[in-house]
């Protein structure tokens, strides 16, 4: 069964998502005594050897890192004509290296943004650059720590579908979408903010 | 004030059903805790010492009559009797059950009350000057504009989980009453050479584990533009805030890191995609929610008032009250009155519902039914005629609301410490008690005149003593409750951070200690030098020489 929502239904996932190797000297940081959670945006996790490692399925649609992408694209042009490529980025990836990677961001049917964890609020600045700053039509997806409690949030700031974590059910996961009816600012759904939509001089 | 339309109404409603299912799946263990954390955060709940700890929103500090006699109500019902005003201009209950909490909101939803965004990594509650629209040397009334910030902040899908927590305070007068230095962004209203209303903007300020003062950004901001720009600050900050570390998340250490130069040309670039959105301001908008703070329907009255007089001139207990606790009004025969929540002996910033419903009770009946909340912990009736002050202060002072101590020493700034808060490293309030016993006379207060001290029960500086001239921080040592001294600290336009005077003190020592400052001062004072311009003449030497020189020949 699916854990997939796309436009406001459980939907079959057609894409296979391709991942890098956890970088294998990845040691446990501390920060003040704490485990380092998040990492830095910006950061690089992992060498080109690392990348150029991972293997691409050879058909179908995939859905690759965006190390993995920026190094191969030149080999991938066929099936991205295709449309059987999509990329995918980590919220401590910069967006601007994505769009500067491919001439025309429309060309790829899918992106994704993989969020780490929950707490971590990067993937809706990086939902509303793509889709106000970068002109993305297409699929916008976020995966990995997925919960229905971010749903609403992440659909104002254009994603429009969400494979939610895989121990939690998709379908309870779908009224979350509508936690809110009438928000009060603009965003990229509803550009809006609600005193330009609805006279409220009453 | 402002009131709710059917939007506004509607949001609050849908927040309770939201938070209420969430509460129904965490009892289910459909949530996790950690999963749980920041949902019950963003709606002001803690898990605390005791029991949880419940932060009611109260936007500026504004309430209406209505709202308080509510709060008592819950405070009554849900809470053990009372409830403890923040530095935050907010209401907090420490006793509520974890159970409750779905009813508590929907109880506030119907007097147009909730606790978004009290807590946890977002946007927090807009603070500004309890004296908003009656002070006389306010040059722009920022509620308006805290209103729409209010709003827009609420819920902004985009930063809904910041780095850190991120506070805006507004000001609008000369003399800045709303420690906008110390916020992630203070916006200043001014008006500018062509008296357009104008906004300064503040960034980077906070107090906690790293107090720095805020710098300015943006010296000239259109009011139309205020919410687009702060898009752009939050915006860079939410993607370049240190997620790896909690102490260094705030937008302060990421200001710093990148030098104020750096961070204002990232934050202008952003700002240029994004500065005529749809989210600019519009005047029509403006002047809707403006409507809801015009003016009070005064009466026009002459600045003065024989039976005020006879009782002032005959009543010191009375003229005493009225010197410290009574503030200029921008009308004539009006005055605005500060309850004080700071009884000696008892925890500063606390009321009883039995209080609480007086409070809305007297407002009703001599302020037009409004109470704002300030960040000093105290009640204010803002709009009170001259010849009702001696009636209310009768009333006020039966049930305990009238102790003529506001700006005095003993007019404790105090967060709820160890007794309450999980995160504190030693008590706070027994503190606040003891020092306000020790100084339990009156005379010598007001010889002591204007001082501020703040006390924090740990580094997250929720007392503000950095700003405090005389701080109170409590440390661990060993397992043991400890307390650090800072002098010279400031609030208001020329704000400064205090400085430590040396090792830290146990609890029995600090009334003492606190004794032996104020008699270097009384000392060493000029004329009508008040305490803070005593320390910024002489230094901190001399009172570190004689606190610790004392201490040596005690022993
Ligand atoms: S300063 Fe520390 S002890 Fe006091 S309320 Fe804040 S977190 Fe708790």
């Amino acid at each position: 069964m699916s854990n997939l929502i796309a436009n406001g239904k459980v939907v079959d996932d057609e894409w296979t998502l391709v991942k890098l190797p956890p970088p294998p000297d990845e040691k446990v940081r501390k920060q003040a005594g704490k485990v380092v959670l998040f990492k830095l945006t910006g950061e690089n996790t992992h060498t080109n050897s690392q990348i150029e490692s991972v293997e691409i399925p050879p058909e179908g649609k995939v859905l690759l890192p965006l190390p993995l992408w920026t190094l191969k694209k030149q080999e991938l042009s066929n099936r991205v004509s295709k449309g059987e490529i999509g990329v995918w980025l980590e919220t401590h990836e910069l967006v601007e290296s994505l769009s500067c990677s491919i001439s025309d961001i429309n060309k790829l049917p899918v992106i994704g943004v993989h969020v780490e964890r929950f707490a971590d609020g990067r993937i809706f600045t990086i939902g509303n650059l793509l889709r106000s700053r970068y002109g993305f039509k297409n699929e916008l997806r976020a995966f990995g720590d997925v919960l229905r409690d971010q749903l609403y949030f992440l659909k104002r700031c254009g994603f429009d579908s969400y494979l939610i974590r895989n121990d939690r059910s998709a379908a309870d996961a779908l009224a979350s979408l509508n936690d809110f009816s009438e928000p009060y600012q603009g965003a990229v759904d509803i550009t809006q903010p609600v005193w330009r939509r609805i006279d409220r001089q009453g | 004030m402002y009131k709710y339309d059917a939007i506004d109404q509607k949001i609050v409603n849908q927040r309770v059903a939201q938070y209420r299912d969430q509460t129904r799946r965490y009892l289910a263990g459909e949530l996790s805790d950690d999963e749980f954390r920041p949902l019950r955060l963003q709606n002001g709940l803690y898990i605390q010492r005791h029991a949880p700890m419940l932060r009611i929103a109260i936007p500026y500090g504004m309430l209406s009559s209505k709202q308080l006699r509510k709060l008592a109500e819950i405070s009554k019902r849900f809470d053990k009797g009372y409830g403890h005003f923040s530095t935050r201009q907010n209401l907090q209950l420490n006793w509520p059950k974890l159970e409750d909490t779905p009813d508590i909101l929907s109880e506030l939803a119907t007097v147009e009350m909730h606790a978004i965004q009290t807590s946890g990594n977002c946007i927090r509650n807009i603070t500004t000057d309890q004296f908003a629209g009656v002070a006389p040397d306010e040059i722009i009334d920022p509620r308006a504009i805290a209103e729409i910030i209010r709003q827009w902040s609420t819920f902004h899908p985009e930063f809904a989980l910041l780095p850190r927590k991120f506070k805006i305070a507004v000001s609008g007068t000369i003399n800045d009453r709303a420690i906008v230095q110390a916020h992630d962004i203070g916006l200043e209203f001014y008006k500018d050479n062509s008296n357009k209303t104008a906004i300064r903007v503040w960034v980077g300020g906070g107090l906690g584990r790293t107090p720095i003062l805020g710098t300015v950004i943006r010296e000239h901001l259109e009011w139309q533009n205020v919410l687009t720009y702060c898009e752009a600050i939050i915006r860079v900050y939410n993607l370049h805030g240190r997620r790896d570390n909690a102490y260094k998340a705030r937008i302060k250490i990421l200001v710093k890191a990148l030098g104020i130069e750096e961070f204002r040309s990232q934050v202008e670039s952003e700002w240029q995609h994004i500065k005529d959105s749809p989210n600019t301001i519009s005047e029509s908008e403006l002047l809707r929610v403006s409507k809801y703070f015009d003016e009070m329907p005064y009466e026009n009255l002459q600045d003065s008032c024989e039976a005020f007089e006879n009782s002032f001139n005959n009543n010191p207990a009375f003229s005493a009250w009225v010197k410290r606790c009574v503030h200029p009004h921008k009308k004539s025969g009006y005055r605005a009155v500060t309850l004080s929540l700071k009884p000696h002996g008892k925890a500063p910033g606390d009321a009883t519902s039995e209080q609480m419903s007086v409070v809305a009770d007297l407002s009703d009946k001599y302020s037009f039914g409004e109470i704002r909340v300030s960040h000093e912990q105290n009640l204010i009736l803002a709009d009170v005629k001259l010849s009702d002050l001696f009636p209310l202060w009768e009333q006020a002072r039966a049930v305990g609301l009238a102790t003529p101590n506001i700006g005095l020493l003993t007019d404790i700034i105090c967060c709820p410490g160890g007794d309450f808060c999980s995160l504190a490293n030693a008590k706070s309030i027994p503190i606040a008690e003891a020092i306000q016993i020790q100084f339990d006379n009156l005379d010598y207060l007001y010889d002591i005149g204007d001082i501020e001290l703040n006390i924090s029960g740990c580094m997250n500086a929720c007392g503000h003593h950095h700003v405090g001239h005389i701080g109170i921080l409590g440390v661990d040592k060993d397992g043991s409750e400890w307390y650090q001294v800072t002098i010279g600290g400031k609030q208001g336009n020329d704000a400064s951070i205090g400085t430590v005077i040396g090792p830290s003190f146990s609890a029995e020592e600090m009334p003492g200690v606190v004794s032996r400052i104020i008699d270097v001062y009384i000392k060493e004072r000029e004329q009508d030098e008040l305490f803070i311009e005593t320390v910024r003449r002489i230094g901190i030497a001399p009172f570190k020489n004689h606190v610790y020189a004392k201490e040596t020949t005690n022993v």
